[in-house]
């Protein structure tokens, strides 16, 4: 144990900086992702309550595919599969890829947490707002769309914690972010248990606030009600 | 675009049995991840979830660690610990095993919430209705809590069961027989990326939707019953 | 003059059942309409036809003259979607039987947020006009209580002072005040009175059969989607000429 923990002693300086660096990495795809996924979240959530029939199919068809894949096989579709065809502006960077793959998943998960905190408002809302004289529109920009925000940021939060995890997988496509980094230097040291476990701490470090946050919205919805 | 080429797609169809056989023959090692690493999940969650609910704080507090690690770091990082880290340090452990391992210990941190919720959503009054008609605590756990607490906490543990179908997916990064294991090789020989990718995706979402279904079902029949 | 409200042969189907059986009504101007009847005699119903929240299966509704809620194409009638409908809607206020309100917003913001975002008005301007509102129903020092904090016949009387912020030709209330506790509803019902005494023309659905007969000009009783019987309270209430109508009312002071 001791012979374990010493390894880490003599490579510290080496091994964190550049594994800090990497982090920032991991977050910047994954606020990227999570804007393209709530953008296209909210879009798919009014599709899918919308009255038009095509709308609400294709926001039903998104969804059911985009979760019913794993995001690896997203990830590969678009790095690999696209990137395959031999259209130039289809080759995308790992990186690029990474974000495109983990957005269009997330905008499918966030269009069912967005559509469910729509619905969970009572259709007299809506009747309240239409009999004023407001078109859907306006009654869907100030009445439903803030009450279902306010509703919603517990699972948003959840969704964000599970992002950040999924970058992780990001690093099967090369994108630049803490999994690949860690496992360069691991095959380069050799210490492959050392710098996963480290790898982890991190992950661990970057997640812990986020999970804390995601409890107290809970329990602040939870006593609003 | 090659598509445009008839001899390429004469090429495809040709093969596409020959893709079929391998990979869907690795599906078969997918489901066996998949079960093996829900048995797992299920069966340490509960150890989880019964230390969570413990008296003494010692054990509820390793409960918690267990969970906030788990959840807090992610699945593929815990595979390469097991698989690579732990061979690094002397303890072989092969591909499946690795990954059923994996997958079904941080899946035990997600069944063990699971397995809370489905318990306090019990109400205590009726426990003690169900003692006070002088029911053992065994026919109480039988008859009245455990019936309840099940259809409280199927939909979540099928729900949980499609996302680790989809990350079986992981496994192949440890080398784990699996279908993206196989797809990845397919794709080496042949360049064929978004065919063999495409096939791969249908192959998960007819696995998948199937199940998402179920799960819908599970719900609404619950909440016609409440 | 047209009357302000014209219904012609309304009909109303949901599913097999058919709730409106052929409504013909005319509502004059400052007239006050009382809708009286058994629960399912389709009085609700009727009156979320006239703005259009349930859309007629066949007949038609005019307000003013105008034809709302459809339109003419190539000789047969089509549905406005809501967002055609929300001009028409505006000029006509629909309190509802659970207020509605919105939680998100002050009293104050609940009864401007329409004269701001749907006539167009100015902040300053919509704050003003909901002060008045609120003020004229008496809840003057509640401007920037949230829906939770009022009591129930509070919120009603905030969801009566939303619709009033809009100036509406026509008021329809869905019975006000069911969901009242009873020791809440005389402020309500206060505040109705008193629209009524200022001659507005108001359709009111109720229960509250004595309160009817003090306020209204006239009374329908509806039964199974129809009119059975119409008029001033006097007959109607008083001195019903329907065998329906007399038990219905019977009914009602036996409980």
């Amino acid at each position: 144990m001791i012979e374990f923990l010493s390894v880490y002693r003599q490579h510290f300086g080496e091994w964190v900086p550049e594994l800090l660096v990497a982090s920032i990495g991991t977050l910047q795809l994954m606020a990227l992702s999570f804007m393209l996924a709530s953008v296209i979240g909210l879009v798919v959530a009014l599709m899918r309550v919308s009255r038009s029939t095509l709308l609400h199919a294709a926001a039903v068809v998104y969804v059911e595919v985009l979760r019913g894949l794993p995001a690896l096989v997203i990830l590969f579709l678009i790095y690999f599969g696209l990137g395959g065809i031999g259209v130039e502006w289809l080759k995308f960077t790992s990186y690029q890829a990474a974000v495109l793959g983990l957005g269009l998943q997330g905008g499918a998960v966030l269009g069912e947490v967005f559509r469910s905190g729509i619905e969970a408002l009572h259709l007299g809302q809506m009747e309240a707002a239409l009999s004023l004289g407001m078109t859907p529109a306006t009654a869907m920009r100030w009445i439903i769309l803030p009450q279902a925000g306010r509703i919603v940021l517990p699972p948003v939060a959840n969704y964000a914690i599970g992002l950040l995890k999924d970058t992780a997988v990001c690093a099967i496509i090369a994108a630049p972010e803490l999994m690949l980094r860690a496992k360069d230097i691991a095959s380069s040291s050799f210490r492959p248990m050392h710098l996963f476990v480290l790898a982890a701490v991190l992950y661990f470090i970057m997640s812990y606030p986020l999970s804390i946050v995601a409890r107290r919205l809970e329990a602040r919805l939870a006593r609003a009600r | 675009m090659p598509v445009a080429a008839p001899k390429f797609w004469a090429v495809f169809w040709a093969k596409l049995p020959y893709f079929l056989s391998v990979l869907l023959g690795a599906a078969g090692t997918t489901i066996k991840v998949m079960l093996g690493a829900l048995a797992v999940a299920l069966t340490l969650g509960l150890v989880v979830a019964l230390l969570k609910l413990a008296r003494l704080a010692p054990l509820r507090a390793v409960a918690n660690v267990y969970i906030e690690v788990m959840r807090g770091t992610p699945a593929l990082t815990q595979l390469f610990i097991i698989y690579f880290g732990l061979s690094d340090l002397g303890i072989d452990i092969p591909p499946v095993p690795a990954a059923i391992i994996g997958l079904g210990m941080n899946g035990a941190a997600y069944v063990a919430e699971i397995y809370r919720a489905g318990i306090l959503a019990i109400h205590e009054g009726q426990v003690e209705a169900a003692l006070s008609l002088g029911m053992t605590p065994i026919d109480a756990m039988r008859f009245i809590i455990l019936p309840q607490a099940t259809r409280v906490m199927l939909p979540p543990l099928c729900n949980y069961a499609v996302s680790l179908l989809k990350d079986t997916s992981l496994a192949s990064v440890v080398a784990a027989p699996e279908i993206m294991f196989f797809a990845r090789q397919l794709v080496t020989e042949t360049l064929l990326s978004m065919d063999i990718y495409l096939i791969v995706a249908v192959i998960y979402l007819s696995m998948s939707i199937p199940m998402s279904r179920l799960v819908a079902y599970l719900e609404r029949a619950r909440r016609a019953w409440q | 003059m047209d009357p302000l409200l014209r219904i012609v042969d309304l009909h109303k189907r949901f599913g097999e059942t058919e709730v409106l059986c052929g409504i013909d009504l005319e509502v004059p101007r400052t007239q006050k309409l009382a809708i009286i009847g058994p629960s399912g005699s389709g009085k609700t119903t009727l009156l979320r036809c006239i703005n259009y929240l349930e859309k007629p299966t066949s007949g038609h509704v005019y307000i003013d003259g105008t034809l709302i809620g459809e339109r003419q194409r190539n000789g047969a009638y089509v549905h406005l979607s809501d967002r055609e409908l929300a001009k028409e809607r505006a000029e006509i206020g629909f309190v509802f039987q659970r207020f509605n309100l919105f939680p998100h917003l002050t009293a104050l913001a609940n009864v401007a947020i329409a004269p701001r975002r749907v006539l167009g008005l100015g902040q300053q301007e919509a704050e003003a006009r909901a002060r008045e509102m609120l003020t004229k129903v008496g809840l003057g020092h509640k401007f920037d209580a949230f829906p939770e904090r009022l009591s129930g016949g509070q919120q009603q009387r905030v969801a009566i002072a939303r619709v009033l912020a809009m100036q509406p030709k026509l008021m329809l209330f869905d019975e006000a005040t069911s969901a009242l506790d009873p020791e809440l509803i005389g402020e309500v019902l206060r505040v109705i009175r008193q629209l009524a005494e200022e001659g507005r023309t108001m359709i009111m659905v109720t229960h509250e059969i004595q309160f009817a007969s003090e306020v209204a000009d006239r009374v329908i009783f509806m039964d199974e989607g129809r009119i059975v019987e119409e008029g001033p309270p006097d007959a109607v209430i008083r001195n019903p000429s329907q065998a329906r109508t007399r038990a219905f009312l019977t009914r009602l002071s036996e409980r």
